[in-house]
């Protein structure tokens, strides 16, 4: 008998799949596309009508170097930005704190006060693109800058399009870049939520991803129901706050990761548009469509990426790719082959575009709406897949919700075990990378890789102390102290923020502010 | 270590693996954490986010064999050499160094004529760590 097959998620695969296997009410489960529960995809028309956006992520070195990197991308095709940010900005240090030491523009761009922000984008008209900003811990001061930055360029704050990813839950989760407890961060995304719904209609506050807990190893089945899971814990917090959920849950969007498994991927992307706007209907009450709408943007898996025969890695993400169109994405991101070396070079990234650019226009894929749907395997898998993230669901609420189980190590350890786990079928060659355990080469030829100047910590440095020197000294405490009150008294910290950054505080000044008042985190690290 | 077992040799590997920098990408970290531990060593793991000088101090409270640093952040050749300064100022030049993480063929090298015994990048299986592990402190 032939061994039995299952997705990497431990779900069976039979040989063959026939129509008993699909559910009995289609009307009910699968629909129309545009129509609840969206299954199918949250427009009618889907890519016939507008094509995904292409929003590849680029950041490095300063943020000069970084805006014409982004002037490149534009004059190539690419419809919206996405910008990456390096640690110490992550984390909410300034360029010249000891903690960036060596660290500084390494994996993304450097932003230490509003003058680096004005610089990263000049000549980008921000009434005209869509700007995606990949920060979590210190999103409010970021998007503070932002907004700044319209500000100047003379661009009403309604006429702003973009997103800020802001998903702390993932940081605890997954991707482990914080700066204060998990309560005053849920507290500092309400805020910008409540703020955006006011004056910044048309930004997504909050971009809930499953990227990163992809990435830092878990089955597709553990991303579908953690980033959920998520999700309703905002929509929870956000509600407590006395926010209708039809004024926000609009404007939440999703983040998830397209890996190798072809099948299981577009059965997970299905299965999250439906579990959403069921929940979001029957439990939270919302009534706008667009509340029971997930929109999401997809990134092929840089965890699937090999250092070695490092050209195989355009032929992996293009499937991946694939998978996320067919899985009916908002927004792609497509890896560069080079990733799991550095940041990508422009020529690498080139390629990666033309990735997209391929599926787009040439492999016809894009003229009927989810073309997979009614398929036995297709459907049947999308039900297990939601069966599965709501058998997590369940485990979750026993536990005592999100918050409880990042406290007691649960979603830690359920990912370290997934991550394990898929290291060993590689080992044993039960699972095979090409280039990796199969098919290597003796003789491994190198790729050129972007080298980022060392010149850039030292002129960041200088960068920051300039400012420190130029500016009013008096109006930057001024600001400060009114941010450390509304850290205390509760109230909305995004006024007293947005006036810190136009007096040029800088990002590590406003964190310590806030840190005095929230403390820090330090997680119990399981393995 | 009792007497006994340093006479004996029996004393289990002890390795520190650390996390020095600002970067949260550990899912590497623990997976060679925890298959070092089923190939039967006694493995500490520092959690993230730390400096040169708690890895130190942990490596030296916790009297290990080897110290394994993780690094994705690009800040390799600014952390490797502040962590194996230290260790000498501490007069742990013993101690068995390597590092695993995104780190360039050309920055390897450096490393390695830093005094860095190993370096394992993406693709390393783990099979190949736990003998390097044996045998860089003599117990192949």
């Amino acid at each position: 008998m032939a061994k039995e097959r299952r997705t990497p998620s431990g779900l069976e695969v039979k040989p063959v799949y026939r129509a008993e296997d699909v559910s009995a009410d289609p009307v009910r489960d699968i629909g129309e596309p545009g129509q609840y529960p969206y299954t199918r995809g949250i427009h009618p028309g889907m890519y016939r009508d507008r094509l995904w956006t292409m929003r590849q992520f680029a950041g490095f070195g300063t943020a000069k170097e970084t805006n014409e990197r982004f002037h490149y991308l534009l004059r190539q095709g690419q419809t919206g930005l996405s910008t990456a940010f390096d640690m110490p900005t992550l984390m909410g240090y300034d360029s010249d704190d000891s903690r960036s030491l060596g660290e500084v523009g390494r994996e993304g761009v450097a932003i230490d006060s509003l003058r680096d922000m004005e610089r990263l984008f000049q000549g980008i008209p921000l009434g005209e693109v869509s700007t995606s900003m990949t920060i979590n811990g210190p999103a409010i001061i970021l998007f503070a800058m932002y907004l700044a930055v319209a500000e100047k360029q003379g661009v009403p704050w309604a006429k702003v399009r973009g997103t800020l990813q802001a998903d702390i839950l993932k940081e605890y989760i997954a991707q482990k870049e914080w700066i204060f407890p998990p309560e005053p961060s849920m507290r500092l995304i309400v805020d910008m939520m409540e703020f955006a719904a006011k004056e910044v209609p048309q930004w997504n506050t909050i971009s809930i991803s499953g990227y990163h807990i992809r990435e830092a190893g878990s089955t597709a089945v553990q991303e579908l129901a953690f980033t959920l899971a998520d999700g309703f814990a905002y929509v929870e917090a956000a509600m407590a706050r006395g926010m209708d959920v039809d004024e926000f849950a609009p404007r939440l969007s999703f983040f998830f990761n397209s890996h190798l498994s072809f099948f299981e991927e577009i059965a997970k992307f299905r299965a999250a548009r439906r579990i959403w706007a069921r929940r979001m209907r029957e439990r939270y009450g919302a009534k706008n469509p667009r509340s029971l709408m997930m929109r999401f943007h997809t990134q092929t898996a840089g965890c699937s990426l090999t250092a070695q025969q490092p050209e195989v890695n355009i032929i992996r993400t293009a499937y991946e790719a694939l998978a996320g169109v067919l899985g009916g994405t908002q927004s792609l991101h497509t890896n560069s082959m080079d990733e799991v070396l550095s940041l990508p070079t422009e020529k690498a990234v080139t390629i990666a575009l033309r990735t997209q650019q391929v599926l787009a226009h040439e492999i016809d894929v894009t003229d009927t709406v989810d073309p997979l749907a009614g398929s036995y395997f297709i459907e049947n898998l999308t039900d297990r897949m939601e069966a599965a993230a709501e058998d997590y669901f369940r485990r979750i609420d026993e536990i005592g919700g999100v918050l409880r189980g990042i406290e007691i190590g649960f979603f830690q350890r359920e990912i370290a075990d997934a991550a394990y786990r898929y290291q060993q079928e590689i080992d044993h060659k039960e699972r095979l990378i090409v280039g990796v355990n199969a098919f290597v080469e003796e003789q491994e030829e190198r790729i050129p890789i972007l080298k980022i100047d060392p010149t850039v910590e030292r002129s960041q440095r200088d960068a920051v102390q300039a400012v420190r020197q130029e500016r009013e000294q008096a109006a930057v405490e001024a600001a400060l102290e009114g941010v450390r009150e509304a850290a205390l008294s509760g109230r909305n910290l995004m006024p007293p923020i947005l006036d810190a950054v136009r007096a040029y505080a800088t990002e590590g000044e406003i964190v310590r502010t806030m840190r005095a008042v929230f403390g820090s985190y330090r997680e119990a690290a399981v393995f | 270590m009792t007497e006994a077992e340093e006479r004996e040799g029996t004393r289990p590997i002890r390795v520190l693996i650390g996390k020095p920098g600002l970067d949260g990408h550990d899912r590497g970290a623990k997976v060679v954490a925890r298959a070092l531990r089923d190939a039967g060593m006694e493995v500490i793991y520092t959690g993230l986010h730390q400096t040169p000088e708690e890895i130190v101090e942990a490596a030296l409270q916790e009297d290990v064999d080897v110290v394994g640093l993780s690094i994705l952040s690009g800040a390799h050749l600014t952390l490797v050499p502040a962590v194996l300064d230290l260790l000498h100022a501490q007069n742990m030049d013993d101690v068995v160094m390597v590092v695993g993480g995104i780190i360039p063929e050309e920055d390897a090298e450096e490393l390695r004529k830093l005094g860095v015994k190993a370096v394992f990048g993406p693709g390393t299986e783990t099979d190949d760590i736990v003998r390097f592990t044996r045998a860089s402190v003599g117990r192949a």
